[in-house]
């Protein structure tokens, strides 16, 4: 490029408008462009016989978006326009974000609410025949709560230390090498931590205590969960414990505290709220899992509240198993299980944020 | 109660980069030192070798001796925690703790070094706020959060926060350079009644501020970037801002330079 052409497109500044004022569209134009854009989308996909009240939706969207930018780009300009344009398509794009988690949690409900009476959560599938309309998640629950309970109990101290290692003490290739591996280990899929506490836990290690025999359990379910749970519960820590600004840490050892007790008192409780958040994204995501529970608890019938001993389910498996059952009765109760699931977890979710809540002080 | 504190050939290090060469200095017991000089020329990290600060940031050092009363701080037997009690420090921008009340602000320092007896606490917290001239304006709110205050009254809290672990020295590090002019003259009079107890340290970019406030004035220069900051003139507070016997020392405090 030459000296000319650089000088000849020096950027000038806009001109200046005489007015601050622009016209406006009136407040009754926008909806009425989305009327007309439905109706217009009506007309061509039924009189053209090319699909349903899907389709119109989208056709009606894109006709809307276009209509509006014709319609502000003659009377407001082309900057409002645009304007106009982008925030309908980023009120678009959250209205499609929400839709299939309304979908589900509709879903869930209406079909869910068949089942949700005492018997579902008071009783098992013992004995439970095809022909029976009764069986309930009792020992599903027992056995979800009782294996995601361990595995937190494993996992939030383990990833806490871990976390706190990584951060503030940790230093060299042994600190980077524990970083590097958490990475690894949260994109290892469910079924191979199943595996690895099948080939390790239940074959090996558990026939110790069992006579010589392996044995399925709850605590192996529990085992593979918290591996799962381990690199979400270290990884959000150490990004909470990060964000931690450093002269909170100066101004702890100004006052001659020492380390350790300034991260457990300053540190850690000036995070709080963030770990919680990503100990109840660890647990959500163990307490959804179906192929671990399945490959060591083996899933089970009976009510078992040992989890050390025999066969367990969990919730998930129940779903699972339930929606491949022949019964007429078997979707019902996985539709009410999954609700529960969700239900239980949003509990705890709620729950968690609460008592972390209760920690800060009020403003 | 107030100690002495003596520097000779201090020499500090951020990794390779030499941050300040050979500083020889004794601060007086029951007196305000100044600190000014230019951006980067290594007051603060002067500031922060004397109460082992400096060594927090990962490959920092410190060479040479730092004493008080007589006492190797940088001793291999010395425990930096002691250190960090007997010199406490206030920092740029105020750092109160954001999960703690005003009063739990105050005690920290003690509690977490294991006093437990709630009313030596209360006492040692009213005590340190009613020094740090914050008394009267939190007495009624104590419980609240020490994030809610201004920012001139959350710099008294962490100045009261300071001296309730009734430290022998106080490093300031431009304590009020977040400041408002009123909140700034509220911990100018401040230290004026500190220095009956406490030797004071004051890193300040505010030549007036260190022309009112101090005892004694260090003023520190670097060469050009790059360069380890030195000591240049250290002397009574009206002989450098009267009559400095260094030609660069006039320059800065005239505003010919820096």
């Amino acid at each position: 490029m030459t000296t000319s052409t650089l000088t000849s497109h020096r950027p000038r500044p806009p001109a200046q408008p005489a007015t601050l004022r622009t016209r406006r569209l009136p407040r009754w134009v926008a909806p009425a462009i989305g009327v007309a854009a439905l109706l217009i989308a009506a007309a061509v996909v039924y009189g053209a016989g090319i699909g349903g009240p899907v389709l119109v939706v989208v056709l009606g969207a894109l006709l809307y978006l276009a209509g509006l930018f014709a319609a502000a780009n003659a009377v407001e300009g082309r900057r409002s326009a645009r304007n106009r344009t982008w925030s309908a398509l980023i009120h678009s794009a959250f209205v499609l974000a929400v839709l299939p988690l309304a979908s589900v949690v509709w879903t869930l409900v209406s079909k869910g609410a068949e089942r949700l009476d005492g018997n579902f959560f008071g009783t098992s599938m013992n004995n439970i025949g095809a022909r029976d309309a009764n069986g309930g998640a009792y020992h599903a629950i027992i056995g979800t709560l009782e294996q995601v309970g361990i595995a937190t109990l494993i996992t939030v101290p383990l990833g806490l230390l871990c976390a706190i290692y990584v951060v503030e003490y940790g230093r060299g290739r042994f600190a980077f090498a524990i970083r590097f591996f958490v990475d690894v280990m949260t994109g290892i899929p469910s079924i191979v931590t199943g595996l690895f506490v099948l080939a390790f836990w239940v074959l090996v290690v558990s026939p110790v205590f069992n006579d010589g025999r392996p044995g399925f359990s709850g605590f192996a379910a529990a085992l593979a969960l918290s591996v799962l749970m381990l690199p979400t519960v270290v990884r959000s820590t150490e990004e909470m414990l990060r964000l931690v600004p450093a002269p909170l840490r100066e101004g702890a050892y100004a006052l001659g505290v020492p380390k350790w007790k300034t991260i457990l008192r300053v540190v850690l409780p000036t995070a709080l709220p963030g770990i919680v958040t990503g100990v109840m994204l660890a647990i959500a995501r163990a307490a959804g899992e179906t192929a671990p529970v399945l490959l060591v608890a083996g899933g089970g019938a009976a009510i078992n509240f040992n989890p050390f001993e025999n066969n367990q389910s969990s919730l998930a498996l129940f779903v699972y198993q339930q929606a491949g059952d022949a019964s007429k009765y078997a979707p019902a109760r996985a539709w009410t299980a999954a609700l529960t699931l969700v239900a239980l977890v949003l509990v705890l979710t709620i729950a968690a944020k609460l008592l972390a809540r209760r920690n800060r002080l009020g403003r | 109660m107030a100690k002495r504190i003596d520097a000779s050939n201090v020499t500090a290090y951020y990794g390779a980069f030499k941050a300040i060469e050979d500083i020889n200095l004794t601060v007086e017991p029951k007196t305000v030192t100044a600190l000014i000089g230019p951006s980067g020329c290594g007051k603060s990290t002067f500031l922060r070798s004397i109460n082992r600060m400096h060594e927090v940031l990962p490959g920092a050092r410190v060479e040479g001796s730092l004493t008080i009363d007589g006492q190797d701080i940088y001793d291999r037997d010395v425990d930096v925690t002691a250190v960090r009690r007997m010199i406490g420090m206030v920092f740029q921008r105020p750092n109160p703790f954001p999960t703690m009340s005003i009063f739990d602000n105050v005690v920290a320092g003690l509690r977490l070094n294991g006093v437990k007896k709630k009313s030596v606490l209360a006492e040692s917290a009213e005590k340190a706020l009613r020094s740090a001239n914050l008394w009267d304006e939190v007495k009624d709110r104590l419980g609240k959060p020490g994030a809610g205050l201004s920012g001139g009254q959350q710099q008294r809290l962490c100045i009261a926060r300071t001296i309730a672990v009734e430290p022998q020295v106080v490093l300031m590090d431009e304590p009020c350079s977040a400041l408002d002019p009123i909140s700034t003259l509220a911990i100018e009079d401040l230290m004026f009644q500190l220095k009956d107890k406490f030797t004071i340290i004051i890193v300040t970019h505010n030549m007036q501020q260190a022309a009112r406030v101090s005892d004694r004035t260090a003023f520190f220069s670097i060469e050009k970037t790059g360069d380890p900051g030195r000591l240049i003139e250290y002397d009574n507070t009206q002989k450098i801002f009267s009559n400095p016997s260094v030609k660069k020392t006039e320059d800065y405090i005239t505003g010919r330079f820096g």
